[in-house]
């Protein structure tokens, strides 16, 4: 097993909000792609400020929601209207009692969306990841506290330890350093 | 600088202050939540979770008599089969709805008060489901056969009927906990990520490193967490709406008089609200006290949620009134009977606590210093919560008087109706305390973002 650490990106720390949002906006225009904010909270705008485009999850839970639907629509009439149908006061089976089966499509169809956007949401986000070389820097600790930081990945194209490193603390980053995974 | 001439509790949003108070930056608020689970745990905690295993231990005992000797041992009895086991139910099921109202539909409507107190109430929807399941699990007599409630392939090749309103109760009840518990559980992964990163000991770390699943608050996640918990909110709101009417689908698609009626839904959903939003009052008044939180949970949080039970207790009050009138209306000499009988028959006196407690105590709200004194606030929840006790208890003993007089019967708990009931409080409150001593209570990122400082144009005079 190789001890070789690896170069992995530049972390540095802004104090508000407001720095970080600029500060993003500053990366996004100068042409920087694989960089991330971390915040203790989501900032509004902070999407467009970094250039990010919408998450595709709302897709995911729809077709999640409709494979409910049809889940509780076929559990029904295959078990009521073909294995074991009951007939009851003369109520019809199958598609002609569509109406009493309703409750329980409408609940499937919950029930499966809200699989879909937790763990949908978890798994797009890499979740759970137990390690991560972030962790290693000391101040970030404060991140789920007071703390916001801007870490520019060794993976960009226009990632230069020497360039970035000036660049970052140009727009007002304090304390650049760098990460090794 | 937070101009502390502004007035808290404005009507009018430009003058008012903060939601939160006391000139809290980001680092007071996680510091003021967390504190709670990380200082040494106070002596009266233990005492109270000393209280509420006892009576969980009673539940246990009433619950394994139970199961050995039968329904019997309950006041069930021929016109009477469902009893305290559906009225409890039905108590614990409503309870639940005002967490899920104070995330979902709140969260909706962009109500940022909803951030200081969604966990606690959503919290305290989980244990009130917990307790609700309790009772139709056990109510059926042979407990060990349970699992028929559920559409698995068994022995007899047969299937649970689809048809039946039961059986909708379950798919409503077991969805409703379920996303709940997702929904909270969302919530709360920023926020142990908080914890994780305070604590000191080494079990908390891993304890608390475990559940907060690596989260770093990447803006990309955040993205998407924030789509997510949108989206639950979306799904949860007609959710909490269909969990109730469906439960007042057990009465309503019966042909019994006093039951078969179609304002049920939106009667038992008011009702819910109702008492799930007194029951958010009663606990929170004591906690914001004991754990000092009063500059997160401010007045201005309790004062909204009074008006919301003023509202609801409004509502209930109409449906009250308008049964009785249909009840005269339609003609039919079983319902007006069933209406007469429920005000002026043997249960008379439970209709008129109902009645006092749910239509005349929420309307000392309209006066302001109702709203914002908090102990009478407490007073006014308690009594919301027994008068919605007894609201259940009303409807149900509609059964003891049906179609057939010959049948007629009154119905008097045992000592074990009591017991079972007095036991679910024991549950409800071990949940509660646990929650209390080991996670965070209040929501602390959503908090934070109430903060002005959290917005990136904070300042700017555009």
């Amino acid at each position: 097993m190789s001890t070789q650490e690896k170069e992995w990106g530049l972390i540095t720390e802004f104090t508000s909000s407001k720095d970080i949002f600029h500060a993003a906006e500053k990366l996004r225009d100068e042409g920087f792609k694989k960089f991330e904010c971390y915040t203790p909270f989501p900032i509004h705008g902070m999407d467009d400020a970094m250039g990010l485009k919408p998450t595709k999850l709302p897709w995911l839970i729809l077709v999640c929601g409709l494979t409910g639907l049809a889940t509780a629509t076929g559990l029904q009439i295959i078990t009521n209207a073909d294995l074991y149908p009951m007939i009851i006061g003369g109520k019809p089976n199958g598609v002609g009692s569509l109406v009493a089966f309703i409750p329980v499509m409408f609940e499937l169809s919950i029930l499966f969306s809200a699989f879909g956007a937790v763990f949908g949401m978890i798994g797009i986000n890499g979740l759970p990841k137990l390690y991560n070389p972030v962790f290693k820097h000391e101040a970030f600790k404060k991140v789920t506290d007071d703390g916001f930081f801007v870490v520019v990945s060794v993976d960009d194209p226009k990632y230069n330890t020497q360039k970035t490193t000036e660049f970052l603390e140009k727009i007002g980053g304090k304390d650049v350093t760098v990460i090794n995974d | 600088m937070i101009d502390m001439t502004l007035n808290p509790n404005a009507d009018n949003p430009a003058q008012r202050t903060p939601l939160v108070q006391g000139g809290m930056d980001f680092k007071d608020v996680s510091h003021a939540v967390c504190d709670i689970s990380e200082r040494k745990t106070p002596k009266i905690w233990f005492l109270c979770l000393l209280a509420s295993l006892s009576c969980l231990g009673l539940l246990k005992t009433a619950i394994i008599y139970l199961i050995w000797e039968g329904t019997g041992i309950w006041g069930l009895n021929n016109p009477t089969y469902w009893g305290w086991a559906i009225v409890n139910f039905v108590f614990w099921v409503g309870i639940g709805h005002a967490g899920t109202l104070i995330s979902a539909i709140l969260f909706l409507l962009r109500q940022d008060w909803r951030t200081g107190v969604n966990r606690f109430a959503e919290a305290m929807t989980l244990m009130a489901v917990a307790c609700a399941g309790v009772f139709p699990g056990i109510h059926i007599g042979r407990v060990w056969c349970a699992y028929w409630l559920f559409p698995v392939p068994n022995q007899m090749t047969l299937w649970p009927n689809f048809h039946s309103p039961l059986l909708w109760d379950v798919f409503a009840v077991s969805t409703y906990a379920t996303v709940s518990l997702l929904f909270w559980y969302v919530g709360l992964i920023p926020d142990v990520a908080t914890m994780r990163d305070r604590a000191k000991t080494k079990y908390r770390k891993i304890a608390y490193g475990v559940l907060a699943l690596g989260w770093t608050g990447a803006n990309k996640h955040w993205q998407r967490y924030e789509k997510a918990y949108a989206i639950l909110a979306a799904l949860a709101t007609p959710l909490v709406l269909s969990v109730h009417t469906i439960v007042s689908f057990d009465f309503t698609v019966s042909n019994l008089p006093g039951w078969h009626t179609t304002i049920f839904p939106p009667y038992f959903v008011a009702g819910a609200v109702f008492s799930g939003f007194a029951m958010v009052i009663t606990l929170m008044t004591v906690v914001r006290h004991i754990y000092k939180l009063e500059n997160i949970i401010t007045i201005r949080h309790l004062e909204n949620m009074c008006k919301i039970i003023l509202l609801t207790g409004t509502l209930v009050g109409y449906a009250y009134a308008i049964e009785f009138f249909i009840a005269w209306y339609s003609g039919v000499e079983y319902e007006s009977y069933a209406f007469i009988n429920r005000a002026f028959g043997q249960y008379g006196w439970a209709y008129f606590i109902m009645i006092g407690c749910n239509v005349i105590s929420p309307q000392f709200f309209w006066f302001k210093w109702c709203r914002t004194n908090v102990i009478f606030m407490f007073v006014i929840s308690i009594f919301v919560n027994i008068g919605m006790w007894f609201e259940r208890f009303v409807i149900t003993m509609t059964l003891s008087n049906d179609f057939l007089p010959s049948s007629w019967d009154y119905y008097a708990p045992t000592i074990w109706d009591i017991s079972t009931f007095v036991g679910s409080f024991g549950l409800f409150f071990t949940l509660l305390l646990l929650f209390l001593r080991f996670l965070p209570i209040v929501a602390i990122s959503e908090v934070k973002n109430c903060i002005p400082e959290a917005d990136p144009h904070h300042g700017d005079h555009h």
